[in-house]
This record gives C-alpha cells, sequence and structure tokens, in this order.
C-alpha cells in the first residue's frame, strides 16, 4: 500500500472542492493536449465546468441548447468524423434522459465519446429528488463497451478527465456538485480499472467510490477508536472492476461494506454483490440510497438523513459489525 | 461511378428491389414496404451521387450517408453489395446467426456502414454532428453529409432537436432525404400523428426544403446537386415514395410495413419486378 493521501484529511482545514471543479480543469488540460477534443453542452456549461474548456477553446465547443438527446448523437456523429466528444450536463438528465441514445449510438456503435454527468447523489441539495441522480452508475455499468468511472474528489477527477480523454472507449464520468475534501494528491495514482487501497486493517473492508470513500476513511478512523481496524479500498471505476483488489480485500478481511451516493441496487454494491457471489461469498453490507428516491434539504442534512457520513455509517454498522462473523476460506 | 445513364440507374433500382425481396424471403423476417420504396434513392444515391470507394470504405475523402431509418437497411445492403463493398452471396446471410448484415445496421460489423441505427430518431444528429465537424473543425467543403430517414421516425423528439441544431448552425454540407411514403406500422402518418404541413415544419426551422418524385432517379440526383450548391442552410429533400414500389399487392399497404414475403408471394413480387409490373409481357425472351 502505497496511495499517498492528503496529509491534514481530518482537519477543520482539509481542502474542499466540488469534484467537477477538477473535471473542467482536467477537459482545459485535455484539450492542450489534443486538438481532436470537442466539449458539448445542454445549457449547462459553467454548472458542469466546462466553462473552462470553452474560454480557452471557444472554436472546439458546442452549445446544443437543452436537447440532451441531441448532445448525445451530435457527439456520436462527432466521433465518427474522427474526435474526440465529451458531453456534459447534469447526470439526471445525461444519462437520465438519454439513455436509449447513449446505448444505440455511442455503446453498441462503440465510438469514444466522454459522457459526463454533474450534480449525482442526493448532496445536490436543495434542489429536490429530480436532480438528485441516484440511478446512473446502475444504467450505464450495464451497457457493454461503457467505463464507468467516479472519482473520488477533485483531484482525481482532473485525472480521470485526462485519462479518459486518452481511452479510446465510451466513458462515463460521475461528478458531484457540493464541496467535497480532497483526500488524494497530485502524487496519488491513477488508472482506469484500479482500485486504490487507502487504509489496511483485517477486521472490516470498506469499499466505497466517489466521495463516499473519504467518508468510509472518517469511519475507519472512528472504527479504530473501537478497536476495530477496516481496510478502506477506494474504487473510481465503477466498470471495469477491479476483481484483483476487491477479491484480494474479502480473502483478508472476510467480510465487505460498500459505500456509494447512489442506489445501492444496481451501484458499487451491485458490482461488488455479484463479484463475490460468483468468486467469494463473503457477508456484505451495501450502504447507499436503498429504493428511494432523493428530497429536498441542506447537501449536509440530507447526508446524515441518508445515512452517508463516517459517523453514520460507523452507528449503522455496530450491530453488523458485532453479529457478523468474518468469512474464512476452507 | 457516377457515370451511369438513367436507364442503367433505373436498372440498378430493379436489381436491388429483387436482392431485398430474395433477402427478405431467405431471412423469414424484416421490413418490405420502405426498403422497396427507397430503392430509386438508393441507386441514385450509391451509383451516382456518393462520392465513394467500395474497396476503401473509410476513404477519408469519402462523402458519409447515415441511415436513420435502421429497419430500412436492406436495401443499403443490396445498394452496397451491387457496388461492390462485398460479394452479393453474402446478402442472403440478412438476419442470421454470424451475419456481418444484422437486422438493423451495426456499424462495426460491416466496413462501408457509418452508423448504428435501429431505434428511430438519431441519425439525423449523428449526420450533424459530422455535417459540423467538416464544417467548423476540419474545415473541408467538398465532402457532403447525406442522411436518410423515414417520415414515421419525424413523430420522435430527437428529430426537431437536430433540425434546430442544423439550422442553428447552417450546416451547408448537410443533406437530409425524407423518404415520405405516408406509412408507420399502426396505419397512415396523418392518421398516427399527422406531420403536415411538413414543408413549413423544415422552413421554419431554418432548411432549404426540396420536394420531389422519390421514384425518378433524375430527380434525386437533381435535388442533391442543388443541395450541395446551397452554401448557407441545410437542405432536406422531401421525397414522395411508394411503400412497396414495384411489387404490386404490397405498394401502398402498410401492413407490408414490418413483414417479409413468404416463398409464394417473392415468387410473384419477383414476377413483378422482372416484367416491371407486366409492361413486359414476355418474361424470359430477351429482357
Amino acid at each position: 500500500m502505497n496511495y499517498p493521501l492528503a496529509d491534514n484529511l481530518f482537519d477543520d482545514d482539509v481542502m474542499l472542492e466540488p469534484i467537477r471543479a477538477g473535471f473542467g480543469r482536467g477537459l482545459k488540460k485535455a484539450g492542450e493536449k489534443n486538438d481532436q477534443i470537442v466539449a458539448l453542452c445542454a445549457d449547462l456549461t459553467e454548472s458542469t465546468q466546462m466553462h473552462l474548456f470553452r474560454d480557452a477553446f471557444p472554436e472546439r465547443f458546442i452549445e446544443v441548447g437543452i436537447a440532451e438527446q441531441n448532445l448525445v448523437t451530435v457527439a456520436s456523429g462527432l466521433a465518427r468524423a474522427g474526435k474526440i466528444p465529451f458531453t456534459s450536463s447534469y447526470a439526471a438528465f445525461s444519462p437520465g434522459r438519454n439513455w436509449e441514445q447513449i446505448r444505440t449510438t455511442i455503446a453498441l456503435n462503440n465510438q469514444p465519446v466522454k459522457i459526463v454527468g454533474s450534480h449525482a447523489g442526493v448532496s445536490v441539495g436543495p434542489d429536490g429528488a429530480t436532480h438528485q441522480m441516484l440511478e446512473d452508475i446502475a444504467l450505464m455499468r450495464v451497457l457493454p463497451n461503457m467505463v464507468v468511472i467516479a472519482p473520488g474528489d477533485s483531484v482525481e477527477a482532473e485525472k480521470a478527465t485526462l485519462a479518459m480523454a486518452e481511452h479510446n472507449t465510451p466513458c462515463y464520468l460521475r461528478l458531484a456538485r457540493e464541496k467535497t475534501p480532497v483526500f488524494s494528491t497530485e502524487a496519488s495514482p491513477f488508472e482506469i480499472g484500479k482500485a486504490y487501497v487507502l487504509r489496511e486493517g483485517a477486521d472490516v473492508g470498506l469499499v466505497g467510490t466517489g466521495a463516499m470513500s473519504y467518508q468510509l476513511l472518517a469511519a475507519a478512523e472512528i472504527l479504530a477508536r473501537q478497536g476495530i481496524e477496516a481496510r478502506v479500498v477506494h474504487v473510481p471505476t465503477i466498470k471495469p472492476l477491479d476483481e484483483t483488489v476487491i477479491i484480494e480485500t474479502a480473502q483478508k478481511t472476510g467480510r465487505l461494506v460498500t459505500a456509494e451516493e447512489a442506489q445501492a441496487a444496481g451501484g458499487l454494491g451491485g458490482a461488488v454483490a455479484e463479484l463475490l457471489g460468483e468468486k467469494l461469498p463473503v457477508p456484505l453490507n451495501r450502504i447507499g440510497v436503498r429504493d428511494r428516491f432523493g428530497e429536498s434539504g441542506s447537501p449536509a442534512e440530507l447526508m446524515e438523513h441518508f445515512r452517508l457520513t463516517g459517523e453514520t455509517i460507523v452507528e449503522d454498522l455496530q450491530d453488523w459489525l458485532r453479529d457478523t462473523p468474518r468469512y474464512h476460506q476452507g | 461511378m457516377g457515370e451511369l445513364t438513367t436507364v442503367q440507374l433505373e436498372k440498378k433500382a430493379n436489381d436491388i428491389r429483387r436482392a431485398i425481396i430474395n433477402m427478405l424471403k431467405e431471412a423469414g423476417s424484416g421490413h418490405s414496404a420502405g426498403p422497396l420504396g427507397l430503392a430509386d434513392i438508393f441507386s441514385a444515391l450509391y451509383f451516382s451521387i456518393l462520392s465513394i470507394r467500395p474497396k476503401e470504405p473509410e476513404w477519408d475523402d469519402r462523402d458519409v450517408l447515415f441511415l436513420s431509418n435502421g429497419h430500412c437497411v436492406p436495401v443499403q445492403y443490396a445498394a452496397m453489395a451491387e457496388a461492390g463493398y462485398f460479394d452479393k452471396s453474402e446478402l442472403k446471410t440478412l438476419r442470421k446467426l454470424g451475419s456481418r448484415l444484422q437486422g438493423h445496421p451495426e456499424r462495426e460489423k460491416l466496413p462501408g456502414l457509418e452508423n448504428t441505427s435501429g431505434p428511430l430518431g438519431s441519425g439525423l444528429s449523428q449526420a450533424s454532428g459530422y455535417a459540423y465537424s467538416l464544417q467548423y473543425l476540419d474545415k473541408v467543403s467538398h465532402r457532403f453529409v447525406y442522411v436518410v430517414m423515414g417520415d414515421g421516425e419525424l413523430d420522435e423528439g430527437n428529430i426537431w432537436e437536430a433540425a434546430m441544431f442544423a439550422g442553428k448552425y447552417k450546416l451547408s454540407q448537410l443533406v437530409a432525404i425524407i423518404d415520405r411514403n405516408n406509412i408507420q406500422i399502426d396505419g397512415t402518418t396523418e392518421d398516427v400523428m399527422p406531420l403536415e404541413d411538413l414543408r413549413g415544419k423544415w422552413e421554419s426551422f431554418g432548411w432549404h426544403v426540396l420536394e420531389i418524385d422519390g421514384h425518378n432517379v433524375e430527380s434525386v440526383i437533381d435535388a442533391c446537386s442543388q443541395a450541395r450548391a446551397v452554401s448557407n442552410r441545410p437542405t432536406v429533400i422531401i421525397a414522395h415514395t411508394i411503400p412497396g414500389k414495384g411489387v404490386d399487392f404490397m405498394e401502398y399497404n402498410y401492413k407490408w410495413h414490418g413483414m417479409p414475403p413468404n416463398a409464394e408471394q417473392a415468387k410473384e413480387a419477383l414476377h413483378d419486378l422482372r416484367t416491371l409490373g407486366g409492361q413486359i409481357t414476355h418474361e424470359g425472351q430477351g429482357v
């Protein structure tokens, strides 16, 4: 384990930044490196942070208006003409509204269009359930050819954007609106398809994606004070899933917890359950939104309400940790 | 190519129709009316209008044809085989396991296809993306992007999103052809969801609109020439066609939208086509 973490992780002055900010920076850098990169937006250019690219490369930015079906299908045509298109909108609209177009003209057609869905999760806040996309991971994860990435923080989002730009397949990038702690560093690795062990421990495996990986680190700190050492694994790429690291974690700890700010059904929790079911059926506890929609509230209130913070996770895991024996092979 | 006479192009269209009937009979499923109605347009496209190299499907300087109404792909397969993209014997594999000729077109399966389609309403956007790239990103003015659409699929909202987009960006290298055959699965287009005033709709979206007889290959060629000459707007050609054209018992009958002929019907259809609807009375004697 040699994943460099920010050194003031649990201090009040931990750096906070929206994950989408890293995408904005990364896209601009990708545009500097490769003049075939083009960007399309559906009337949300600043919200999705695409304005950084637009201002740097106005001739390579295409405004399509509030038309998400057109957004991704025009991108498919641009890709056929040799371009590497990035599309952005809110995840609730893209891939929420245009999933069939993505399926047929991008995934089946196998064009390297990068679909960027911002404002995912309940932490969107007061806008409420309509705008809090929770089903995107499940929707995108089942598409053949599609890569699905939910970066943990803004620093990783920048790296993920640059990696997607060089990855010759369709990709989905999941972003969030609110500021969240930056737990990785410039030196932390990011590779599509790789999961990273953030903390070692043998008593339970905590496996997270997106900003929830930070909450798992926080949970692990609290658990450590209770005498429970957790191995924390960050899974920025949900598809293809890093089966090696997850199975290794299941073997070492004998029981796993997944965490995501999304529907656990079909999300990371679903992916890990499928893997464990086939390869190593250790006890599994899936933390996420369970078969319900979000609602209005402040982001912090909602994370608490949906039990998605380090503290609530530890509270909710107490009985399970006490009653669930660790699985031992053989 | 591009040197065929009108009579030769009409002959190609007839050959394409016969190939369609044979393919569909072999497949035992598929759409009859649309592909037959589009045969003249596809003959004009593949043998006169498009600048293409069938032996070099990814030729950098080619014109690009997107098929939006993917269920009509038998007409494209037949035209491609006739043009030499692949051997005609492969046509009988249509819709069969392992075939490159999928029931609806898949770009990665068959070189020469530019897109994957079937679910309706997405082809115009894809063509618009390509045309945008030529006009604004690559600044290549001698290549053109054609898209063939059905009229029924104009019910889809995605089409009108694309119509606004192409209008806004004045995609002058984009040529859309609407197969205006007036039928869709549940009945006539005007009963299911009226499209008229169709010309007015496209004009109001900023398009140059032409209306032609889609069975007159000279009209198709002329309209495309005009479209290429219009340099400040995209062009849409509303091509009036007869569904099932060339086969008497299929013409105008929407029931043939999604059905293939059985062996007996195919025999009758091929007879119709060989004799040009009975105009030739002595079949097999020098025709």
